[in-house]
């Protein structure tokens, strides 16, 4: 397995004529290293943003690999919805003192325990994320913000760059993007704007499973096949929890489902799945005929421009 | 060459294919106003499976809101709110599909708005261009600016998508006619004609995109997907003498590692080998490469696209900014820079104009010295010599530098032949800037 993912050099026997080819999961790896190098060499403070989901677990393994054998130079933050499945902290906090990380925590419940912000009407709190974030930004006088986007998770942010400049009040405007050429990145910013980085900009989810499976990369375990107990809403399984539960119109069932996102508990959807290792959930990614967005995020759903009208006001 | 094996999906039961090693092509597309490129791209996404339901569940219901009949495949990738509501696209937007035998990252460039920007923008990395024209049009000067622009980039392979084909009739000489008129124009920018390929298509009905179609008898290649999946490409140039810009210093001063000194880059172009003589610029200092270090351990070298960590053999002072090259092929030190310059900035550039140009991993304050020439846009093969470079053009450009660069010319290496023009009030990327002049037409234009 590893062998054949090595880069074939030149002087190495190859029928006569052929490119050297290079597998994509070396392509995809070398560009991130890339990317994370880049900002450590130009920016002060850069930050990790880390849910604990998949994309920034890989986000976190790629991060330790750039700068192996020192030490990660940056902190992980985690938006913290207080939402959260208990697999998703505990690996969190296994995963930050394994590797010796520090991790800063901006928590929503505190914004509306003392009424910065208030709770909405249908209970989701993924909106709710941007204030705590952009304050904590402001606070730690965080420069660089690497996050897990990818641009194929979703048409506004396929336009989005890898180096994306926010001003000063955390926004997004995609009319005045800067061309990103060559792999010269330009993260000159001026005082309070910052940028984000997106060093798994050209990964697929395809790509982010099997270099998972490559790496032998642990995840919260809510994202292999197991039993839980759900309830039917928006044609969606939802799981009950603090967030609250069923109505008295809906039926919990006992399913044997599994996570591909991990966001907000009140929105983030199950699908049903025998999954229960990583080949098994690469071989259901690439059969699969939904997005993960599409099966799973209540919150991208509400409006053909939902990403992109939360992307302005400063999410991830 | 690409293995697959077939595993059972765990719910579906479906056998699907998955590729245990691919390899990757970056593509960048190109086309004028209703060419019909994010139909094109829309059918190469939807026919290659790329699209999934629930994304093309939005694309039905939003075209039965515009009152449409069938659905519109470019509302697949127009992604921001304004160019669904005029029907453009406004940005470079990357799209990602994949078939058992490669992966692709395209990067769709817009025809119309800032053409240049966008088509510079995605043509800095890639490998191949896919251009599109109209049959009922033919080549228009779009097209041959398009050309010409990929062809000063260094893409290449140029694909000619000759679409709209169902629109003439599926008439082969009108699409003879088109492939001859851009092989001559290619062949003038310095393509060779194996390098050139051209595809008669609708990508509305989806002829020769995925599957060959056999409404064009007359056409015996292959479709635009076979092509894509079997044209040969150089992730790099893996001849080229060796280059590494250095972007960080790894010193770990751990107890476990208490001396470790390393060179963290991306091995920029040729190759590097533990033993290697080098050297390092601006300064100077040669040295040997004592470990090429990787993330997942000692390797004896790694080649162009590499990330690496570089140990050396003496204590040398050296620091981000720095470049290391193989020793008997260094690049010219020069605080000089004679440059062709792609402008992309609403504020022109004039000479005097102070800027920050940023090359490999080091930026440095320079001074427009010169303003030479501007080339004509269509061939690249005349010029004027104006009081300033607007939006869009590109020219000829002198630049002093504070410090002196360690440069190739970009037809040598578009990796460290290339360099960001930057504005220092506010750090806008003004330009793309390119080494020399990177393509014969422009050295004949200026009598060189």
């Amino acid at each position: 397995m590893t062998a054949e993912q090595q880069i074939d050099l030149p002087g190495e026997p190859a029928p006569a004529g052929a490119p050297p080819q290079v597998d994509n999961l070396d392509a995809l790896e070398s560009e991130a290293i890339h990317i994370f190098r880049e900002v450590a060499g130009e920016f002060d403070r850069p930050v990790i943003l880390f849910s604990g989901g998949k994309d920034s677990t890989v986000l976190v393994h790629l991060a330790l690999k750039a700068f192996r054998p020192a030490p990660v130079p940056f902190p992980l933050l985690h938006v913290d919805t207080g939402h959260n499945f208990d697999e998703v902290i505990a690996f969190r906090d296994q995963l930050v003192s394994q590797h010796d990380l520090r991790l800063v925590v901006a928590s929503v419940q505190d914004y509306i325990d003392d009424g910065r912000l208030s709770e909405r009407p249908d209970g989701t709190r993924n909106p709710l994320q941007t204030t705590p974030l952009l304050d904590s930004i402001t606070e730690n006088r965080f420069d660089a913000v690497f996050g897990g986007g990818r641009r194929d998770e979703e048409r506004a942010r396929a336009k989005e760059r890898i180096f994306s400049l926010r001003n000063a009040f955390g926004q997004w405007d995609p009319r005045r993007q800067r061309p990103e050429l060559w792999n010269l990145y330009n993260g000159r910013h001026r005082a309070g704007e910052h940028v984000r980085v997106f060093p798994l900009s050209n990964w697929t989810e395809l790509d982010i499973w099997r270099y998972i499976q490559r790496e032998k990369i642990e995840l919260p375990e809510i994202y292999y096949a197991h039993r839980r107990e759900v309830y039917l809403r928006d044609g969606m399984w939802l799981t009950s929890g603090p967030w609250g539960g069923p109505r008295e119109d809906e039926e919990v069932v006992a399913k044997t489902v599994r996570y591909r996102t991990v966001g907000d508990g009140s929105c983030t959807g199950a699908v049903e799945s025998e999954a229960y290792t990583v080949d098994d959930v690469i071989a259901e990614v690439a059969a699969s005929r939904l997005t993960e967005r599409g099966a799973t995020r209540a919150d991208d759903r509400m409006s053909e421009a939902a990403m992109e009208d939360r992307k302005r006001e400063g999410y991830f | 060459m690409t293995e697959t094996t077939t595993r059972t999906a765990p719910d579906s039961g479906t056998e699907v294919e998955l590729p245990v090693h691919t390899d990757l092509l970056r593509l960048a597309t190109a086309g004028s106003v209703d060419d019909g490129k994010s139909t094109l791209v829309g059918r190469l996404l939807h026919d290659t499976k790329s699209v999934l339901a629930d994304q093309l569940d939005a694309v039905h219901r939003a075209s039965a809101d515009r009152g449409l009949a069938t659905p519109d495949l470019s509302l697949l990738v127009d992604g921001l709110r304004a160019e669904r509501e005029q029907g453009i696209t406004i940005d470079v937007a990357y799209r990602y599909f994949a078939t058992p035998k490669r992966t692709f990252v395209l990067a769709d460039t817009p025809g119309h708005v800032q053409y240049t920007r966008n088509t510079v923008t995605g043509a800095s990395t890639a490998q191949l261009a896919v251009l599109l024209v109209d049959a009922r049009k033919g080549v228009i000067e779009q097209t041959k600016r398009h050309a010409a622009v990929l062809a000063l980039l260094g893409v290449p392979r140029l694909v000619l998508a000759v679409n709209k084909i169902d629109m003439v009739d599926f008439d082969g000489a009108v699409h003879d006619k088109i492939a001859a008129e851009f092989t001559a124009h290619a062949r003038a920018l310095g393509y060779s004609d194996d390098a050139v390929v051209t595809i008669p298509v609708s990508a509305l009905h989806g002829d020769n995109v995925v599957e060959r179609s056999e409404r064009t008898p007359w056409y015996s290649g292959p479709s635009l997907l076979e092509h894509l999946e079997s044209v040969p490409v150089a992730p790099d140039p893996f001849d080229a003498p060796f280059r590494m810009p250095v972007q960080y210093v790894i010193r770990p001063r751990t107890s476990e590692h208490p001396d470790y000194r390393g060179y963290a880059g991306q091995v920029a172009a040729g190759v590097v080998s533990a033993g290697d003589e080098v050297v390092v610029l601006p300064a100077g200092i040669r040295t040997k490469v004592s470990k090429v270090d990787t993330p997942d351990g000692e390797t004896p070298r790694a080649a162009a696209g590499h990330s690496v960590t570089l140990l050396l053999e003496d204590d040398v002072d050296l620091a981000r900014g720095d470049l290391i090259a193989a020793a008997g092929t260094a690049p010219r030190v020069s605080d000089e820079l004679d440059a062709t310059v792609c402008w992309l900035a609403e504020k022109p550039l004039q000479p005097g104009a102070r800027v920050l140009v940023k090359h490999g991993t080091r930026t440095v304050q320079a001074m427009v010295t010169e303003l030479s020439a501007r080339f004509d846009e269509q061939e690249l093969a005349s010029v004027d010599t104006p009081d300033a470079l607007q939006l869009n053009e590109i020219g000829r450009v002198a630049f002093r530098t504070a410090e002196p660069l360690p440069v190739d010319d970009y037809a040598d290496s578009r990796r460290t032949g290339s360099f960001l023009v930057i504005d220092p009030s506010d750090g806008t990327t003004l330009a793309a800037g390119l080494v020399g002049l990177p393509l014969a037409p422009l050295a004949a234009a200026v009598g060189e």
